[in-house]
């Protein structure tokens, strides 16, 4: 440090900057008028976010008013990077032959890069909005066919924007 | 001394406490909106309206927590340090001038200030927040743990080459004054006007040196968390990191509360206003007083609000520039305060 020659601190600055307190007192003055400036912090339990549509939140099955769309051909569970999905096929009477016996997604793997939506030749499999994902020991982390059938009302947003841009 | 005298001292002390208490709690609280204001975020403001209860909580909080005490540690003084740093905290308290006199006893006067009429007041003081270094340098010595060891090095150091030049600042006052007692300091400045008016640079002096004694931004070097980790506390755990918390705000209040009576006019609400006069009051009566306090109160909490102010815009010094401004500009700039004060009060007379 003591062998610096040139481009020294007191080349660079003049007098009063060298001084350092007019600086000090404008660094004082931008602070003191960024508190009254607004505030960025949501208050989050009370304010929520709504993410748009193409939001990847958890991926959900789609639900239709004769039941799931889902014909269980298993596309979604070979994709999957993290190996989260688990799905059994059975036979059914309706005009689409199969449908999910089981149909689990492992919610502590599930990375949400949204493979699972990509593949799915029926658009059976969406990813929502929902960001809120809690669960108190790794048994609930697993969800089943109840916490993924979604009524298709709720999903439109995403239907929309996957008809938009896919 | 006799009973009365004795339970008047008690309720005195039992007050600053409690008010050192409170005052460190909110100012806490103060620190961390300020911080967030300034940093475009909200603060705390779950815990009660505006987060008025967060500092209590947290208090609560450092209560249920383990002790742990570094197996290496001495632990004789490890357990001490807190309590000096927080012992010569509230000590300087006794020695602030509140206010003025608010009930008189068998005709002594007494007040919220527990020792009004000491004559040494500001050297008594200038002494007391020197010994709080101790407090700081035992922690780091005691935890046995280089970042430790190193804070409290910083610290002893910062406070040598600052502490000559502190002493230098209030001269300029104390020459103005005549006196190095606060009551007489604070009534020759309620009669002529406030002493920074005539020593400006002594309050600017006064106030970075402050900055510097109290370890804040932008000389915290001894708790550097970049580079010493939290420095002389890492080692502190529960309420004895609460106390050496707490021992640092309550160093904030007892600055300010100097700077205001030293430099602001104490418990004087307006310059070059007789209130008293004014209003057709007494200047001993209750009114006069409390609103002298609550001045007082002010002016303090102002200072303090600047301590915070410029600990979120500031950053940290680097040691061997810390050093340089202690010892090349500072003590320069206030022995050159003490002469040229010195030499126009002697032309003056």
């Amino acid at each position: 440090m003591a062998n610096i020659k040139e481009n020294t601190e007191s080349q660079r600055l003049n007098f009063w900057e060298r001084i350092y307190l007019p600086e000090i007192a404008r660094g004082l003055g931008l602070t003191f008028r960024q508190m009254f400036r607004p505030k960025f912090t949501r208050q989050y339990p009370e304010e929520r976010w709504e993410p748009e549509g193409s939001y990847r939140g958890r991926p959900v099955l789609v639900l239709e008013e004769d039941g799931e769309r889902c014909v269980a051909c298993g596309l979604c569970s070979r994709v999957c990077p993290a190996l989260a999905i688990e799905v059994r096929a059975a036979e059914t009477d309706q005009e689409k032959e199969r449908y999910p016996e089981k149909f689990e997604i492992n919610m502590l793997r599930c990375i949400y890069c949204g493979f699972c939506e990509e593949v799915c030749p029926e658009e059976a499999i969406v990813m929502s909005k929902d960001y809120e994902l809690v669960f108190g020991s790794q048994e609930e982390g697993i969800f089943g066919k109840d916490k993924l059938l979604i009524p298709v009302a709720q999903l439109q947003e995403r239907l929309e924007f996957l008809r938009q841009w896919r | 001394m006799d009973l009365i005298q004795l339970a008047v001292f008690v309720a005195q002390g039992g007050i600053l406490m409690n008010l050192m208490l409170v005052s460190a709690a909110y100012m806490v609280l103060a620190e961390r909106k300020v911080a967030a204001w300034i940093q475009s975020r909200i603060g705390p403001n779950r815990v009660g309206p505006w987060g008025m209860f967060q500092s209590f909580a947290d208090v609560f909080k450092l209560y249920l927590k383990e002790d742990i005490v570094p197996a290496a540690a001495d632990y004789k003084f490890h357990a001490l340090a807190p309590v000096i740093a927080i012992g010569v905290a509230i000590s300087v308290y006794a020695l602030i001038p509140w206010g003025g006199p608010l009930v008189t006893i068998d005709g002594h006067q007494y007040g919220l200030s527990m020792t009004p009429d000491v004559n040494v007041g500001v050297l008594l003081i200038l002494a007391m927040t020197s010994v709080g270094v101790y407090g700081i340098a035992i922690a780091g010595w005691s935890s046995n743990n280089k970042y430790s060891l190193m804070g409290g090095l910083r610290s002893t150091a910062q406070m040598i080459s600052y502490e000559l030049s502190m002493g230098l600042a209030v001269v300029g006052v104390v020459l103005i004054g005549g006196s190095l007692n606060f009551n007489e300091l604070i009534q020759g400045q309620a009669a002529n006007s406030w002493n920074v008016l005539y020593q400006p640079p002594g309050l600017l002096l006064f106030l970075i040196k402050a900055l510097a004694e109290t370890n804040r931004a932008p000389f915290d070097l001894p708790e550097a968390e970049p580079e010493l980790v939290g420095g002389y506390h890492t080692e502190y755990t529960g309420m004895k990191f609460g106390l050496l918390y707490l021992a640092e705000y309550a160093n904030i209040l007892a600055s300010s509360g100097v700077m205001a009576a030293l430099f602001l006019g104490g418990w004087d609400p307006i310059p070059f206003v007789d209130e008293a006069a004014l209003l057709g009051m007494d200047p001993t009566s209750l009114p006069i007083v409390l609103m002298g306090m609550g001045a007082f109160a002010a002016k303090s909490f102002a200072l303090v609000f600047v301590f915070i102010w410029v600990r979120w815009s500031l950053p940290r010094f680097r040691y061997d520039q810390l050093m340089n401004l202690g010892w090349k500009v500072l003590l320069p700039l206030a022995l050159a305060n003490v002469a040229i004060t010195g030499t126009v009060i002697l032309l003056l007379q």
